[in-house]
Order: structure tokens, then sequence, then C-alpha cells
């Protein structure tokens, strides 16, 4: 009676399945918004005018310091009053992309100010512009040392797709409500969902660590 | 600019907080909004409470000589960070009453958070401990103290200026997850700014207020995580002169 195998493999696992690319996708492009934004953050935070630095500052600590559901909520029912109607999994991937930027912002600052001033002046000295400066001197060497801690927050980002489930957005979880809802059965469904999380964290883990090495290989071989 | 600097975040919450209470209806949803800060505040406490407890004997634990100890430390560790706090609340609250455990949502949430949060205290207290230089170590043994003095006299001491700074930043994690034990039907603050939201549709003012309460908590923590690393770090520099 308290667990039941054929409910596990007939009914949820293969509803549970069909939702994992979801929670992936959201995963992956999530961390590609907060990539690429978090580096912008960091950026605008080094810049020379306090006009920009400071408010950028303050907007980070912000984002940082409130819940990524209590964002979640305000962009999915302020969107549609300002006219932008979205579907909810492009709403979750940008406060998943958003608030997870601001924590990437902190780790590329920390790798772009352990680049030695010499290099900086030695790019004004070969006369290359801020971007080129950025694009070809700064970045690919900010990049390798801070990958760990990036890694970290793809994983810790995997583990906080469930609150899409929030705003409806059929992941995995949801599908455990839905479950959960239909047979009043949530032991073997919550479970199952643990141990897929599992899984996923640990594949992420591995792929994190795999990246890091082709780095440390690629800088050896140069 | 630079003497206005410190002045910025109160600007920016006395902006938020002047553009909210402009709605009509701040008298309808502010109430509301402060009863489920209350809650959040309670489950908040006593869950650290029960992080820092978990987190030293877990973290204790991984350092046990008892290869048993050591492992069962590792598999609630390595579960507990592994799978989502989501999937965590839906399973002490949904699951365990199968096994014969009721739980009230307050204590399901505040078990929850604990049993989570605590796994990962327990690698700030482990790598704390063992960041204490071997050094300590060989001087307590050569003073002949036993191992449980050695630690709490000799190392403990050491290790807990190490552990404030990233303690505090569990705290301030701890705070924002709060927000999920709405999940479990417990009337916190975001699920009461949901709440006020269906029923008054005036997002900006409720969930800007919401967010700006949740700001001033982790803000609160992360004063009290500075003073703290300070007064610590105190005893330590007294300790070398």
């Amino acid at each position: 009676m308290l667990w039941s195998w054929p409910f596990l493999f007939d009914e949820v696992l293969p509803r549970l399945l069909r939702a994992v690319p979801t929670t992936i996708a959201a995963t992956i492009l999530g961390f590609a918004v907060a990539l690429l934004l978090g580096l912008f953050f960091a950026i605008l935070r080094m810049s020379r005018s306090e006009w920009i630095r400071i408010p950028t500052t303050e907007a980070v600590e912000f984002i940082r310091g409130t819940p990524l559901l209590v964002q979640l909520y305000f962009l999915f029912f302020i969107l549609p009053d300002v006219g932008i109607t979205l579907p909810p999994f492009t709403t979750g991937v940008i406060a998943l992309g958003v608030h997870y930027a601001t924590y990437c912002a902190e780790v590329y600052r920390s790798g772009l100010e352990n680049i030695p001033r010499g290099q900086w002046e030695s790019a004004r000295a070969l006369n290359l512009s801020s971007f080129a400066t950025l694009r070809l001197v700064i970045i690919p060497q900010a990049i390798p040392p801070i990958v760990p801690a990036l890694g970290n927050y793809l994983i810790s980002m995997l583990k906080e797709t469930p609150i899409l489930a929030l705003i409806a957005v059929a992941e995995m979880m949801q599908e455990v409500r839905i479950i959960g809802a239909e047979t009043f059965r949530y032991t073997e469904p919550v479970t199952a969902a643990g141990v897929i999380f599992l899984g996923l964290s640990l594949a992420a883990s591995a792929l994190v660590r795999w990246v890091e090495r082709l780095l440390k290989n690629r800088a050896a071989g140069r | 600019m630079r003497k206005f600097r410190h002045y910025v975040p109160l600007c920016v919450a006395l902006l938020v907080a002047a553009l909210s209470t402009a709605s009509a209806e701040v008298r309808i949803f502010l109430p509301q909004l402060l009863k489920g800060a209350g809650l959040t505040v309670e489950i908040a406490l006593a869950s650290f409470a029960l992080v820092i407890v978990g987190s030293f004997v877990a973290g204790l634990a991984q350092l046990s000589r008892i290869a048993i100890i050591r492992s069962i430390a590792i598999i609630y560790i390595e579960i507990f960070r592994g799978t989502s706090l989501f999937v965590q609340l839906f399973w002490i609250f949904f699951v365990l009453p199968e096994f014969g455990v009721t739980l009230t949502p307050m204590t399901a949430a505040i078990l929850g958070l604990g049993l989570n949060f605590a796994a990962y205290g327990a690698e700030i207290v482990r790598g704390a401990i063992l960041a204490v230089p071997t050094g300590q170590y060989d001087a307590a043994i050569a003073m002949n103290l036993s191992r449980g003095d050695t630690m709490r006299r000799i190392i403990l001491p050491q290790a807990l200026v190490a552990m404030v700074p990233p303690f505090g930043n569990l705290c301030v994690d701890l705070v924002k997850s709060t927000s999920l034990v709405s999940v479990i039907a417990l009337y916190d603050l975001t699920f009461a700014a949901y709440q006020m939201n269906a029923a008054l549709a005036d997002t900006f003012s409720i969930f800007g207020m919401t967010m700006l309460l949740y700001y001033i908590f982790s803000q609160a923590v992360r004063i009290v995580a500075t003073g703290l690393e300070r007064r610590f770090a105190r005893g330590l520099s007294r300790g070398h002169l």
C-alpha cells in the first residue's frame, strides 16, 4: 500500500521523464542568459563613471537580496500589465537568468580583478580599443579560473527550476503536483523526482568538471 | 558622489516605499504583508537555529575517526545537496505522513529548510576546521590535551572566525528560500503577496513592497554578519599581539 512499483513504472516515470527536457532546457537557457547578462553587469560595475557603477551595484545587490520566487511572480504578473505577453516558460527563463546573472557578476568580477594591471596597460600600449581589450586580452584569461564557481551556479540553478511549476511551467515538479492532485499519491512521484534530480545534478557536476579539464588542457597545449 | 553612496540603498528603499504606498489599496495589503513577514521571520529564525546545530553535527561527523559516522554524514549531505529544496519540502510534507509521521506545515517547513541548509553548512564547518594550520594540532598534542579539549579549546575558536562570513551568506540564502514554504500552504510573506495580488491586481505596489521587505531582511542579516565577523576577528588579532 505504501509503495507501488507498477504505479511508479507505468504511470509516474513516463510522465516525469517527459518533463525532464523542460527542466534541462530551462536550466541551460537560464544559465546562458545569466552568463551573458552577468558579464554585462560585471563590466558595468567596473566602469570609471560613478553614475554607471553605483546604480548597477545597487541594482545587483537588490536583485541578490530578494527571493527568486518573488521576482518570478513579479515578472509573471507585471509583464502582461505593460503589454508583454510571454509564455510562462520564457518568463521563467528570464527570471532565472536575471537572478543568477547577479551571482555570476560577482564571480566575473573576481575573475576580472585577478588580471594583473600590466595586461590592461599593455593592451592600451598596443592601441586596442576597450572592447578589443576585453574580448582579446582580459576575458580569455579571466574565464578559465572561474569556471568551477560558475559551474556551481549552474547546479544550483538546476535545483531551483522546480519553482517554475508555480507559474504553471510543465516541468518535473508541476507533473508531480498534477499526478498528486489526480491520484492523491505523492510518495512515488516525489521520491522519483528527487532521484531524477540527484541524477541530473551528478551529471551536471560531471559536465562542469569536464569543461574545467578541457580548458586546463587547452591552456597547457598553447 | 562618494559621500552620497552610503545613502543610495536608503534612497532606493524610500523611492520604492513611496511608489508602493502611493497605491490606494495600501491600507488593505500592507497589514497582510506584514503578517506574512512575521511568519517569514519566525521560520527563518527557527530554521537557522536548526541549521547551526545540524551543520556542526554533520560537519564534525564528517571528520570523525569512525567510518560509519563519516559515511552517514556524507550520505546525508549528498542527498540534501543533490536534490532540490522544493522536492524535499514536498517529500517532508506529503510523503512522511505515509510513513506515519504527520507534521504541521510549520514544522515541515522548518525541518525542510533546516536539513537542506545544514547540508551546505556542514561543508562550511568542515572546511573551516580543516583550514586551521596543523601546527595547532601538534601544539595541542604537545600540551597533552585530549582530542575533545583540542577541538573545543584550540581548533573550534579559530575555525569559528572563518565560518562567520560563509554562514552569513548561507543565512541570506535561507531568508530568501523561506519564500518556498508557500507551496506547503503556509501564509508567509510571498504567499500573502500572491493572495493580495490576486485580490487587488496591483502587482507593482504589492510585489514592490514585498521585495523591499525581503531586501531589508537580507541587508539586516548582512549587517549582523559583518558585526559578528569584526567581533570574532578582534579576539584573534589580540591573541597575535
